[in-house]
């Protein structure tokens, strides 16, 4: 098949609501939105507290999670695997290769670009705001919630960042699913198997709809942070 | 006799203050009894905003005391004692939520319907706070302190990154605090504020109270030498 009738196949498989592509959309979509947000109840209130806290060995924890943002998708997947095999210490959950197994891969990727994006937004604001919430008698851990709240616009972006890299991503997944067809199998699995197979037209289609979603994150980064100025300054 | 319901008078006891070794305040001790404006003034580094610190809790003294009449400046639960620093700490929200937020977090008992009217913010109230005017933040900076029901009003330049009008505004304001019976102690470099405002004066000098005294006899007959050079213009250091 050539590029072109390839590219109408593509168009054709997202026009045409194709059930089984829209499985894979689907499901792609509801495990990194499921990441995204068990990292944000962890990775949200954790940063903040990194942020106002001090403690001996803070700045190797920060250095730390700092690297982490690097993790090789391809590691975080077999770390998930170890931990979830069936002679691993969380075996009896038997969730392996499941989608459950995807969203917690995915969640060790993005959690700590939330707690380090949270950090350094919430470290900055609690310079400026110390001595006015200290005033107020809100020290420390009392001041997370304000904090929090304050920084919603560029905390939001921070979410997106990390929407954007699970995603993307498909080591992780792909050790941790088994990109089982019409169970583990994710957009970026898809492209990678169908590619391999020679089946360009879902491949292409499904790298249409991500590269869309990526456009679709800077927008929607672009505009929280715009909201920011406009609405809170 | 002391009014029982005030944390005042403040007793400021051999109060010092310390960073890496270096003495940068005292021992500085004075009494602060209900009632007037008193202006802190010295050159730069002389401590002033040190001591507004340290006596609203924000910093530990190295040594020394700072004595409220009632223990920690507190009625009912609640500090009594509120602080504007020179440049207002604005929330990311609008002014009228800067206020509640402060309302909230301390409990504090006036309503902030009346902060934003008598502070003249009502027409502000769903602005963003930053994105207000130097002296409109201010006077938002004074109604949040003011909700917090002071005695005593801590206040760090208030008015030093102010044009006249806006410095007219916030000048009116803090009379008329002081008129309610909020007790104001200001830092300030413009001597022609502490002219028009202070009932008394603490000049500071490299960290020690040098002289203290009524505003009146401090502008016209400094006792001291520094105070007499600081008045004269001359470079203090």
């Amino acid at each position: 098949m050539d590029v072109t009738a390839a590219f109408s196949e593509a168009f054709r498989l997202i026009l045409g609501a194709d059930p089984k592509f829209l499985g894979i959309v689907g499901l792609s979509l509801r495990v990194t939105l499921t990441a995204v947000l068990l990292a944000a109840i962890i990775g949200l209130p954790l940063g903040a507290w990194l942020a106002v806290s001090r403690f001996p060995g803070r700045n190797l924890v920060i250095v730390l999670i700092n690297g982490l943002m690097g993790l090789p998708p391809v590691v975080a997947g077999l770390v998930v695997f170890l931990l979830l095999s069936r002679s691993g210490p969380l075996g009896s959950w038997g969730v392996l290769f499941t989608p459950t197994a995807m969203v917690i891969a995915q969640t060790l990727l993005v959690l700590p670009i939330v707690i380090a994006l949270t950090r350094g937004t919430i470290e900055e604001l609690w310079r400026e705001y110390r001595e006015h919430l200290a005033s107020l008698g809100v020290s420390g851990i009392r001041a997370v919630p304000t904090l929090l709240w304050d920084g919603r616009f560029a905390l939001a972006t921070g979410l997106l960042a990390g929407f954007g890299r699970a995603s993307a991503e498909v080591g992780a997944v792909l050790i941790v699913g088994g990109n089982i067809a019409n169970y583990t199998r994710t957009m970026t699995t898809t492209i990678a198997l169908e590619t391999s197979k020679g089946d360009l037209p879902l491949a292409l289609g499904l790298g249409i709809v991500l590269m869309a979603l990526t456009f679709l994150i800077n927008g929607l980064a672009f505009g929280a942070s715009r909201i920011g100025q406009r609405f809170a300054g | 006799m002391r009014d029982i319901a005030s944390i005042l008078p403040l007793r400021v006891d051999s109060l010092a203050f310390e960073a890496d070794g270096k003495s940068l305040l005292g021992p500085v001790s004075f009494d602060l009894p209900k009632g007037g404006i008193t202006a802190i003034i010295g050159p730069n580094g002389a401590g002033k905003s040190l001591l507004l610190r340290l006596c609203h809790g924000l910093l530990v003294p190295t040594r020394g005391r700072v004595n409220w009449a009632v223990e920690g400046g507190l009625i009912a639960g609640r500090k009594r004692h509120a602080m504007v620093f020179q440049r207002p700490v604005m929330l990311r929200r609008s002014a009228r939520a800067n206020l509640q937020h402060a309302a909230m977090v301390t409990g504090a008992g006036r309503s902030v319907e009346d902060a934003l009217e008598g502070f003249g913010l009502t027409h502000l109230a769903e602005r963003p706070a930053r994105l207000l005017s130097g002296g409109e933040q201010q006077r938002l900076a004074l109604a949040r302190a003011w909700l917090l029901e002071p005695d005593v009003l801590f206040l760090d330049e208030p008015s030093s990154q102010l044009d006249p009008g806006a410095t007219r505004q916030i000048e009116a304001i803090l009379e008329r605090l002081a008129a309610e019976g909020v007790t104001l102690l200001m830092t300030t470099h413009d001597f022609g504020q502490a002219r028009r405002l202070a009932r008394r004066v603490l000049f500071l000098h490299r960290g020690q109270l040098v002289e203290d005294a009524d505003a009146t006899s401090f502008f016209a007959q400094p006792r001291t030498e520094e105070a007499r050079s600081f008045l004269a213009g001359d470079l203090l250091w």
